[in-house]
């Protein structure tokens, strides 16, 4: 697989440019997001980070202070679907240049990345520790009063591999693979067990 | 107790291990699935080697404790409260216990019903049980009442069997597969849930001791790795490493069927204590 290298703040020509199945290693600027954060950013709450071009992550990391220095021990993704009522909202007000988790979204996802020219970045969900070695620093922690699982981490990633399987064209990898295995279901199910 | 939960939430049991490394060796190479298997075997790796926690979601936790019914489970109680709490403040765990009215998080996995621990009085020795869960592969979880006419499942096998294949379908990749499914059958809407999470508690290359019931988890794993799901739900042949199945006496009225999702990351260790509360081995 050829590799494309990525380095966020995205660009928009990048983000339009990624296709469904890219293999990207992304450097750069990253911001996590998840259920608390994505519920106030789509009740207009502020983002105290400017999103524009930004790679959001649907992350809880694992994070402990060590002499002042914040150290993040595990960082996989979660869940993307739960953030499904609150994207597309959070796509059209704060233009991120990617989303990125694991499991895929939904149609509303789908349609924003298709308009705002965005993509959607997936992560080996529970890889946390193989993730957490590309995280060079974490320049900031906002909004903690949702609790350090779900605050606002603002971190430095390097090389972080990454598969896109949702696109700007609106092609979805995860739509592809529901489609195929119910059709498989369908036969499988025609043979009764024993 | 800290070691029992460090070593839960760092070292993938060996039986896991394996499972992986074979779907692994089961994907072609070059292809996103054998990637994904490589980077799940990789970081599964470096957490045993460097003592991390293996996930993020470093879980809710399960605990059964089996003991003789004297005081010492006070103790055993006690030493695993304070195991979490040490584990969370040294990065060991993440904060997973939120207040759902308030919606603050406790900081430390203790809180209401946090965690879950079931006691079984048991002669001596007394083993403890630990089971370290994450939500997401959590929250792809189901549970059936039969007959289901959307399913055109009926009480029998067949039926238990379009269960499991209907909660593999809707959870695609969102559980963090090729994962583990612990099933029961019968039991009622409280029981069904903890007895099929128990079921993950058995190791994958140990045979189902009810063979009607093997036969089954055979053919669910096959059927499963059929539907092209995979890694991640990404596309391949590894959905499910395996299915343990297990039975509980149900109500006339009732047949439920409880499907508990597991990740890859299935994270449970047993260890049989001695007379002062000490590891005295690994079960």
């Amino acid at each position: 697989m050829a590799v494309k290298k990525i380095t966020s703040p995205l660009s928009p020509d990048v983000s339009r440019g990624l296709r469904t199945g890219d293999a990207v290693l992304l450097s750069g600027r990253v911001v996590t997001a998840r259920d608390q954060v994505h519920k106030y950013l789509a009740a207009g709450g502020a983002s105290p980070v400017d999103l524009k071009g930004l790679v959001v992550y649907h992350c809880g990391p694992v994070a402990i202070q060590e002499n002042g220095i914040w150290v993040v021990r595990a960082a996989g993704p979660t869940t993307s679907m739960r953030e499904e009522p609150y994207e597309a909202k959070v796509i059209r007000d704060h233009r991120p240049g990617a989303i990125m988790g694991k499991g895929g979204m939904g149609d509303a996802t789908r349609d924003a990345l298709r308009t705002e020219g965005c993509a959607y970045l997936h992560l080996t969900g529970g890889a946390a520790s193989y993730i957490a070695r590309t995280i060079v620093s974490v320049e900031e922690v906002y909004l903690t009063g949702f609790g350090q699982p779900e605050a606002m981490w603002v971190l430095q990633v390097e090389d972080l591999p990454a598969l896109v399987t949702m696109d700007s064209r609106g092609d979805s990898l995860h739509r592809k693979i529901e489609n195929s295995s119910w059709k498989v279901l369908k036969q499988i199910l025609k043979n009764p067990f024993p | 107790m800290v070691t029992l939960i460090e070593r839960t939430d760092s070292d993938l049991p060996d039986d896991v291990c394996d499972a992986l490394a074979r779907a692994c060796e089961r994907e072609p190479e070059g292809t996103v699935a054998r990637e994904t298997l490589r980077i799940i075997l990789e970081s599964a790796a470096l957490s045993r080697n460097s003592v991390l926690p293996i996930c993020q979601d470093t879980g809710s936790i399960l605990a059964i404790v089996r003991a003789e019914p004297t005081k010492r489970v006070f103790d055993i109680e006690r030493a695993l409260r304070e195991g979490l709490r040490h584990l969370t403040k040294k990065g060991m765990l993440r904060q997973n216990c939120v207040d759902p009215l308030t919606g603050e998080n406790t900081g430390d996995n203790l809180g209401e019903h946090v965690p879950q621990i079931h006691f079984i009085p048991t002669p001596a020795p007394a083993t403890v049980s630990l089971m370290l869960k994450g939500g997401g592969s959590e929250n792809m979880s189901a549970q059936y009442s039969l007959p289901d006419s959307g399913l055109d499942a009926g009480r029998d096998l067949d039926g238990v069997r379009r269960c499991i294949l209907d909660a593999l379908f809707r959870a695609q990749g969102k559980g963090c597969a090729p994962g583990i499914v612990g099933v029961c059958i019968g039991g009622d809407r409280a029981s069904g849930y903890l007895l099929a999470k128990e079921m993950l508690f058995r190791r994958l290359d140990e045979p189902n001791p009810v063979h009607d019931l093997e036969l089954l988890e055979e053919r669910v794993v096959e059927e499963a790795n059929g539907l092209g799901i995979g890694p991640m739900g990404l596309g391949g042949r590894s959905t499910l490493l395996g299915a343990r199945i297990g039975l509980a006496g149900r109500h006339p009225a009732c047949f439920f069927v409880t499907v508990a999702y597991s990740c890859w990351a299935t994270r449970r260790m047993t260890a049989e204590l001695d007379e002062e509360g000490r590891i005295a081995r690994w079960l």
